[in-house]
């Protein structure tokens, strides 16, 4: 479906540009793209590295392990496939934790060293797993509770109260973490049961 | 509001100072364990550089193409139809797109209406509430090898529907 959708993209983008008169400057976009991402992973490797190396230490020390334990009845009940010793689990909590507190640049590694976790114990790594796929669609409805780039901007344009849409933006995301957790079960059981009848 | 800002700047440096002193007291060798995590922050991130670099391509093409701002055009008298603002549509379709380029529209929308204007706070709360779903797919998929999103996808834009249509109401009843 993303092999379908990307090319969908560059094909309808420049097909447009042709009938718009653009192609100018999807000419420009491709190359200036292609250096935009260079640069974003220059900022990821500076970040990933503070925070792996942070994660390292609380992983080796027994920290990590100690706070996972706290979490670890509700992370079994949203990841029923992982076993209570998973080490996949402590990923899970740091990433979820990171994101409720608007950290986003220290979810990210979190989430990946939780990916890589999971992805461990695939038995078909070409495809993600039932606890892969609730793990990604929990990020992609962000949990937060401080939108922190969103209040910042609000700061700088002079909002009386910059924080004043951190209640209902919490209840929005509440929403769609419900709904995508709801999907996720129902996808899951839909395929379980035609996987059954094959 | 001062003392939530104080605490998010208190929280990353007494964070660090936790683990540490934690990994003292069980005399674990913190420094090679910083390096040792450190290392495969390197490799992660250049791994993932192929995967956001072909999306990040895909997405700026059709952005400087004009079709995104077309499509808006075209789909503007939808968005009447359900009485809301036309101006709020660009972001709702970019959103789970590009969080650069909705970030962009949340800005640009903010200085139009002012930062008290029901546009602008709807914004903020689709912004905040939601995050970049083809980018967080891309990137965590990325880093593990995998091509296919399968379902996750699919899930990832149905809650972002929903999520952004419960941000619209409730900025609706929140302010009222």
């Amino acid at each position: 479906m993303v092999n379908i959708i990307w090319i969908g993209m560059i094909v309808i983008g420049v097909v447009y540009s042709f009938i718009n008169g653009t192609t100018a400057d999807v000419n420009t976009a491709m190359f200036d793209a292609s250096t935009q991402a260079v640069q974003l992973i220059i900022g990821f490797i500076a970040v990933f590295t503070f925070w792996l190396g942070m994660m390292e230490i609380a992983k080796q020390s027994g920290l990590l392990d100690k706070l996972t334990a706290l979490s670890r009845p509700l992370l079994l009940k949203l990841f029923p496939d992982l076993k209570p010793d998973d080490p996949a689990l402590g990923f899970i909590m740091s990433n979820m934790t990171a994101n409720f507190f608007g950290l986003g640049n220290a979810a990210t590694p979190f989430g990946l060293k939780a990916m890589t976790a999971l992805q461990a114990n695939n038995p078909t790594p070409d495809t993600p797993n039932r606890s892969m796929v609730t793990f990604l669609v929990l990020n992609t409805a962000a949990l937060t509770l401080f939108p922190t780039t969103v209040i910042s901007l609000r700061m700088t344009h002079g909002a009386i109260d910059p924080m004043d849409i951190v209640i209902p933006a919490f209840l929005a995301t509440c929403c769609s973490c419900i709904m995508a957790l709801t999907l996720d079960r129902v996808f899951y059981l839909f395929t379980v049961k035609r996987n059954r009848r094959l | 509001m001062n003392t939530l800002a104080a605490v998010s700047t208190l929280f990353l440096p007494i964070l660090v100072i936790a683990i540490l002193l934690y990994a003292l007291t069980k005399k674990t060798d913190a420094y090679g364990a910083f390096t040792e995590g450190g290392k495969e922050g390197i490799r992660l991130s250049i791994s993932l550089l192929p995967f956001l670099l072909g999306m990040l391509v895909a997405i700026n093409i059709l952005r400087a193409s004009g079709f995104l701002e077309a499509m808006n055009g075209w789909l503007a008298p939808v968005l009447v139809l359900f009485s809301l603002p036309p101006d709020l549509l660009p972001l709702l379709f970019i959103r789970p797109i590009s969080g650069s380029a909705s970030l962009g529209i949340l800005a640009d929308l903010t200085a139009t209406y002012g930062p008290e204007h029901f546009i602008s706070r709807a914004a903020a709360i689709v912004q905040g509430s939601t995050d970049t779903t083809l980018y967080v797919l891309t990137v965590y998929f990325g880093a593990v090898g995998i091509k296919k999103m399968g379902r996750a996808l699919t899930i990832g834009l149905l809650a972002d529907a929903a999520g952004m249509t419960a941000a619209i109401l409730i900025t609706v009843w929140y302010f009222s």
